[in-house]
């Protein structure tokens, strides 16, 4: 028997700044907090229901197991399939390789052909990237200025060689939502398989795999106030009934599509994360894109800021802006007291800014520049205050460190500079 | 990325921020990097008797390493002459300011700036160019 302190779960998981002051948390398309009502789930299943799920002669199995499949009800539930239809990963990327990759070895018979977009998660890109050089041939569509793919342009890539088309549902970088149904219908019509990786739409907005005719959907608990390292693929069992080819082999759990000894714990707190998802969706998304509006609308009047991506297909806790002129790495560094995420490059070695906004046709410049607020559950009303705040005077203050601002001031029109090789 | 103390010091309280007449013959102006490389750096002598620079002013557009290159540039030009100006390395700056590896390019860009400022002077003053060495790019 262990006893934790309410009050201190929900000081951890609201992020109350209390004694050491923490930044205000707005990067929450990266992770969210633990909701303590899920911590407090999980918490016998470390303890007491410590058995494995697949002890089937004991007492401490059943119990196990008993919460596993209760779990497997409440992820149905979210997302509107049948509990044999769940196969619990480790994660969202271990999702999407089973979709992926069990896909085209269970169907490489019937054709070699994957359609994908150039925005998507770096889990299906590097995996379709793995699969060419297997055999897969595979087309990465590119995005319109919005954001969203061509629905046009995915029918004309469609083949009879076509086996499945991946597609994401809500874009983790720029928030916007894709339109899943229209392009389910596209790739059955030409008798392939639609799968989506909804890591970021999934307990944030109504996702209905059969209303929306998904056939494979990936998604993460860590996304929605659960824990990290617990995720989940949805495979379709009938109309028509999708096979993956495991790519865990061993004692044959998860019905032999994913072999390992179930992650207890945490699949138990998955459930209870999509549960609470389930019940609280509807007012949370409401007030979380009231805020993020305000946040947006706020920071978009000030001189040479832009908004990045559709501000009418997207998720309700996502906003992504670039402020022209400075660099969004040193941006962040000004904004100590806010945790946010930019799609500058300087972070990585690479020295290429977000591929994401690079795609939507933004230039370089303009993608060194933004910076992602992703909202969350635990995002106040004063946080926002504070973040409008913070925000304003970083980019005030940079711009007067910058000589592209000064530039610009002038008149100077920086794209007949000729700049000096770098 | 955790910043060392010398970089957050130098982005909090940046030395020497502002901007010169660069019509006056008596300054020199070195604008380096590329917007879409996402660091352009603007570094600004002025130079007085005797080769000896009696002021240095930047402008940063870049990381906070960046910024703190630039700031300690010119720090360090101040009162010295052309010819020490042009001993100051970009690997100086690393160890100065203590940066990782991935931000040794915001060095590189600071000894650029400070060559280039320093020939733009030359050239007005009917100078030849000083060649720029590009090997440690």
């Amino acid at each position: 028997m262990i006893i934790v302190r309410k009050d201190f779960l929900y000081l951890c998981a609201t992020n109350k700044r209390t004694e050491m002051k923490q930044p205000i948390y707005l990067d929450n398309n990266a992770t969210t907090p633990l909701d303590p009502r899920v911590l407090e789930a999980m918490l016998p299943y470390f303890t007491e229901k410590f058995g494995n799920a697949a002890s089937r002669n004991h007492a401490f199995g059943w119990v196990a197991e008993e919460g596993v499949d209760y779990a497997r009800e409440q992820v149905a539930k979210l997302i509107g399939c049948t509990e044999k239809e769940i196969i619990f990963t480790s994660g969202a990327t271990e999702a999407d390789n089973l979709g992926i990759k069990g896909v085209f070895e269970m169907y490489k018979e019937k054709g070699n052909h994957i359609i994908t977009a150039i925005t998507e998660h770096k889990a299906v890109l590097d995996t379709c990237k793995h699969l060419e050089k297997n055999g897969a041939r595979v087309t990465y569509l590119g995005v319109k200025e919005d954001g969203l793919i061509d629905l046009g342009e995915l029918e004309a890539a469609m083949t009879p060689e076509t086996i499945l088309v991946s597609i994401m549902y809500g874009n983790n970088e720029i928030g916007v939502i894709q339109p899943v149904k229209e392009i389910a219908a596209i790739a059955h019509k030409h008798g392939a398989l639609f799968m989506t990786d909804a890591t970021q739409a999934v307990g944030k907005i109504p996702v209905d795999v059969i209303a929306d005719g998904i056939d494979l959907m990936a998604f993460t608990a860590h996304k929605m106030y659960g824990p990290k390292g617990v995720g989940a693929l949805y495979v379709r069992r009938k109309n028509p009934r999708v096979k993956v080819t495991s790519q865990m082999d061993g004692g044959g759990h998860e019905r032999g599509m994913r072999s390992g000894t179930l992650n207890v714990p945490g699949i138990v707190g998955l459930g209870k994360a999509c549960e609470l998802c389930r019940l609280e969706m509807e007012s949370e998304s409401k007030r979380l894109s009231a805020l993020r509006d305000r946040l947006e609308t706020t920071l978009n009047k000030m001189e040479e800021s832009y908004v990045n991506g559709s501000t009418q297909h997207r998720l309700p806790h996502v906003a992504n802006i670039s402020f022209k002129y400075v660099e969004g790495e040193g941006l962040m560094m000004a904004m100590s007291d806010l945790a946010v995420s930019s799609g500058s490059a300087c972070t990585s070695a690479s020295l290429e800014p977000s591929y994401v906004l690079k795609s939507l046709g933004l230039s370089d410049e303009l993608a060194h520049s933004s910076i992602r607020y992703g909202l969350g559950r635990f995002t106040t009303d004063e946080d926002i205050d504070q973040a409008i705040a913070i925000t304003e005077k970083a980019v005030l203050h940079l711009r007067e460190l910058s000589p592209l601002w000064e530039m610009f001031k002038e008149g100077i029109d920086l794209s007949k500079i000729e700049w000096a090789e770098h | 990325m955790a910043y060392s103390e010398k970089v957050i010091d130098h982005y909090n309280n940046p030395r020497n921020v502002g901007t010169l007449d660069k019509a006056d013959k008596n300054v020199g102006t070195g604008l380096v990097g590329a917007p879409e490389c996402g660091d352009v750096m603007r570094l600004q002598i002025e130079v007085g008797a005797d080769n000896v620079i009696t002021d240095a002013k930047f402008k940063t557009f870049g990381c906070g390493s960046a910024i703190a290159s630039s700031s300690l540039a010119t720090e360090w030009l101040k009162g010295k002459t052309i010819d020490e100006a042009l001993t100051i390395g970009n690997m100086d700056i690393v160890e100065e300011l203590a940066l990782p590896p991935v931000k040794i390019h915001c060095s590189v860009l600071a000894e650029d700036a400070i060559k280039s400022a320093i020939n733009d002077y030359r050239v007005k003053n009917g100078l030849e160019a000083i060649a720029m060495e590009k090997s440690h790019h």
